[in-house]
């Protein structure tokens, strides 16, 4: 009876994970072959993945994507942290005032806050410089707007859980302010922090809505429509059929995220057998 | 009126935080090298009189002086005074070792400088040039160890806090503090948290550190016992003001007043009369003492159960010659019995090495010498063994006045059935609860004639205070109400008294968890 329900477990789990991995593996295996309709098989051939390496219009929009997803996610760890902490030590009241007004953008359609920044853009744009505004910097803000919230839930927890009386320990045994900030307070949330960057950077990563509305020309898209991967998808999409280089593209992002999995969780077993090393100590 | 060796000195400090005078003008000067405890129940000041000598709180009055200098407003990473924390407050993402060394790494300490040959670098007015240099890696550790060797720890210097125990994360706050060599050290309720065999352990351990270490220890607790076994000096402390301030000893012997003698030690309190030179009543007879009051003034008595001496006798007596009881209660302490006596309408607790019988009828006597007797401050009525009845009323000297029960929990009701409903839904009966009655001076009003009010007496003594009368009021009970008005009575004059409910303040005794309807 309990070998059954083990093997049921098992079976149960594996499914669940098959779920999951079958698309990807779908589309690892169809990405050794040319056919331009998915499912057709048309031999085995790299083909795809040399057409991915000489296709510029691909490789300028992996680059804006790239680019924008860490500067926004940059800009918003550095926000959002500072906006946890300043509501942290605010006072009970305003605390769950500001907890809440954080919320609302995180549980609100895209849509919503796609729209408002466009007209927003168009508007300071109309009457303040008399002039089109919509390029890297307003795709920016609108990636920024649309991840601090997301930074800010993942660094209040970790001010919560700490011990507020270790700034004051921090205080007592010497640091001024601002050490017992670097040396206490921002280890203490980095998880936090770091969680909010990842975030940042997977909502910035794949998003359409908001980029679709707020970009502008620029950056290696030169004067044109700053193209992303996910617009370039969207646009071609339109036309069909999905250029099959994407399906290379997409097998080389994944295997890139895998690699790095496994890197962490090498380093972190690693870690924890290194012996520790005191200076001073002969 | 500095004290020699006066290490801290708060003059007139008081503090007020959210509209709330938390700590009151209090001055107190502390002598270098000694273990001081502030003693007192919780919301009384004594932490924040703590943070405010850490500097972690600014006083809104009054001068905090650390060997003559004004420390006041200087931040507290500037002051040679480190504190253990009462949670401990370390930091969870360093090893014990470095949890230590965190403040050594930030101190930096003036170095004189020398050239390579070793002879001092002058400045231009010849005096040597002193840079401010961290320490060296060496000294941190050797620093380091000997803090980890003081505290037993020298072991687990590599182990994450989250895997000590609770005692093991109390030494590491100790050793993180006393690691800095600070002028003084700040305890805040550092054994709260542990068990109270390690707690007893500690406390020894406290005691013997700060022999070895000779620097100052302000300890602050609300544990009489952890203040009687560890302390040079002991303050009490109450609603933000110092209520005395004596070695253990002299608190235990001479408490100042009722909630001293209350709060240190376990006491019997009564509210006596002076009868005559030397002689003070309470429990219904006359005894001598050696405290020399004028006669007919309002006094508090405290007698400790280890200085009562029993007597068996064989039926009652009558009361004006001795004073008599018999034993209701027995509970074995193994050292000695703990009684209590009925003596008429009060009671006294008694530690007896004599084996006795419920039922007994005992003579009770007390020596003078340990009979103490306080001034009582007159601006309350304070009846100490008041109660509350069926009907939610509280009975003093066994009368019913309206009171307000829900005073007792904040945001509580009474539900149909009498019972309280605490905010938290939680329930309890007072019926017969034992609670501290206090009422002002000018909130009793005397009425003419008997059964005109809720109690009835007979006014045994008016004093005009120049703008007003004091007037003692004796219930046929026994009781004294002592009542401040404008209008002018005779003694011997019948009357009888009324109160108005909002003005009978309640303080429940001991837990009110005990009271709880499950």
């Amino acid at each position: 009876m309990v070998k059954v329900k083990k093997v049921l477990a098992q079976t149960y789990i594996w499914l669940v994970l098959l779920l999951m991995y079958l698309p990807v593996l779908v589309l690892i295996v169809f990405s050794f072959t040319t056919a331009k309709q998915v499912g057709q098989w048309s031999g085995f051939s790299f083909g795809l993945y040399k057409n991915l390496l000489t296709s510029r219009e691909i490789w300028v929009a992996v680059g804006n994507t790239f680019i924008i997803a860490f500067t926004s996610a940059f800009v918003s760890v550095v926000l959002g942290s500072i906006g946890a902490l300043g509501s942290f030590y605010s006072k009970k009241k305003w605390q769950s005032l500001y907890d809440n007004v954080t919320q609302i953008p995180i549980v609100n359609a895209e849509i919503v806050m796609a729209l408002s920044l466009c007209v927003m853009f168009t508007f300071i744009g109309t009457y303040v410089f008399h002039n089109e505004i919509a390029s890297y910097w307003t795709l920016l803000i609108g990636h920024v707007v649309l991840s601090i919230p997301f930074v800010y839930i993942s660094v209040k927890p970790k001010l919560q859980q700490m011990d507020p009386s270790v700034y004051e320990a921090a205080l007592d045994l010497g640091a001024t302010p601002m050490q017992a900030l670097r040396k206490v307070i921002i280890p203490e949330i980095m998880p936090g922090v770091l969680s909010g960057f990842l975030l940042a950077i997977t909502l910035s990563l794949d998003d359409f809505v908001i980029t679709q509305f707020t970009r502008g020309a620029g950056l290696l898209s030169g004067n044109s429509q700053i193209e992303t991967i996910s617009t370039y998808v969207q646009s071609h999409i339109a036309k069909r059929p999905v250029p099959p280089e994407l399906r290379a593209l997409t097998t080389i992002i994944f295997l890139i995220v895998v690699v790095a999995v496994i890197i962490i969780t090498i380093r972190n077993i690693h870690k924890s057998k290194q012996a520790k090393v005191r200076k001073g100590r002969d | 009126m500095e004290k020699e060796n006066c290490i801290i000195s708060l003059q007139g400090v008081s503090k007020i935080f959210d509209g709330q005078t938390v700590v009151d003008n209090i001055s107190l000067d502390i002598t270098k090298g000694e273990f001081v405890t502030i003693l007192g129940p919780s919301g009384c000041g004594k932490t924040m009189t703590l943070r405010m000598i850490a500097g972690f709180e600014i006083p809104s009055e009054g001068k905090i002086l650390l060997n003559g200098e004004d420390i006041t407003k200087i931040p507290p990473y500037k002051r040679p005074i480190n504190t253990v924390f009462q949670r401990y407050a370390l930091f969870p993402y360093l090893d014990v070792y470095d949890n230590v060394a965190f403040g050594l790494k930030l101190k930096k300490i003036p170095v004189p400088q020398v050239d390579k040959k070793g002879n001092p670098i002058l400045d231009k007015n010849g005096e040597q040039v002193i840079k401010m240099k961290h320490l060296s890696p060496k000294d941190i550790d050797q620093k380091v160890a000997r803090a980890l060797r003081i505290v037993d720890l020298e072991e687990l210097e590599d182990r994450d806090i989250s895997t000590l125990s609770g005692g093991q994360q109390q030494r590491v706050a100790i050793a993180r503090a006393i690691v800095n060599e600070p002028e003084i050290l700040l305890l805040d309720e550092p054994l709260g948290a542990l068990d109270l065999k390690m707690r007893k352990e500690m406390q020894l351990e406290l005691k013997d550190m700060h022999k070895k270490l000779g620097i100052t220890f302000i300890y602050v607790t609300h544990d009489q016992e952890e203040a009687l076994t560890m302390s040079d000096t002991i303050v009490v402390m109450k609603g933000g003001n110092i209520e005395q301030v004596g070695s253990p000893m002299d608190i235990y012997n001479e408490p100042r007043n009722a909630y001293v003698a209350n709060f240190i030690g376990e006491s019997n309190i009564y509210g006596g009369t002076m009868t005559a030179k030397l002689k003070v009543r309470f429990l219904n007879h006359v005894f001598d003492c050696v405290d020399d009051f004028p006669v007919n003034e309002k006094v508090d008595v405290v007698v400790r159960p280890e200085d009562v001496i029993l007597t068996k006798i064989e039926g009652k007596k009558d009361q004006k010659d001795i004073c008599q009881g018999v034993i209701t209660e027995k509970i074995f302490k193994g050292v000695h019995f703990e009684y209590l006596v009925e003596v008429g309408k009060s009671e006294i607790t008694v530690q007896d090495t004599r084996n006795r019988e419920i039922g007994d009828i005992v003579k009770i006597d007390i020596e003078p010498d340990n009979i103490h007797i306080m001034k009582v401050d007159l601006t309350v009525n304070t009846f100490l063994d008041a109660w509350i009845d069926k009907e939610n009323r509280v009975r003093i000297s066994e009368q019913p006045f309206d009171v307000d029960v829900t005073q007792l929990l904040p945001n509580s009701t009474l539900d149909e059935e009498g019972y309280l409903i605490a905010a938290n839904g939680k329930k309890y009966d007072l019926n017969d609860a034992d609670v501290i009655a206090e009422v002002g001076l000018s909130n009793i009003e005397i009425i003419d004639g008997y059964d005109n009010g809720q109690c009835n007496g007979v006014i045994v003594s008016i004093i005009y205070k120049g703008d007003h009368y004091q007037i003692m009021v004796r219930t046929d009970e026994e009781e004294e109400f002592v009542v401040d008005t404008m209008y002018s009575w005779n003694e011997n004059d019948l009357v009888s008294i009324s109160i108005k409910p909002e003005d009978i303040k309640l303080t429940i005794k001991g837990d009110i968890a005990k009271y709880e309807v499950q």
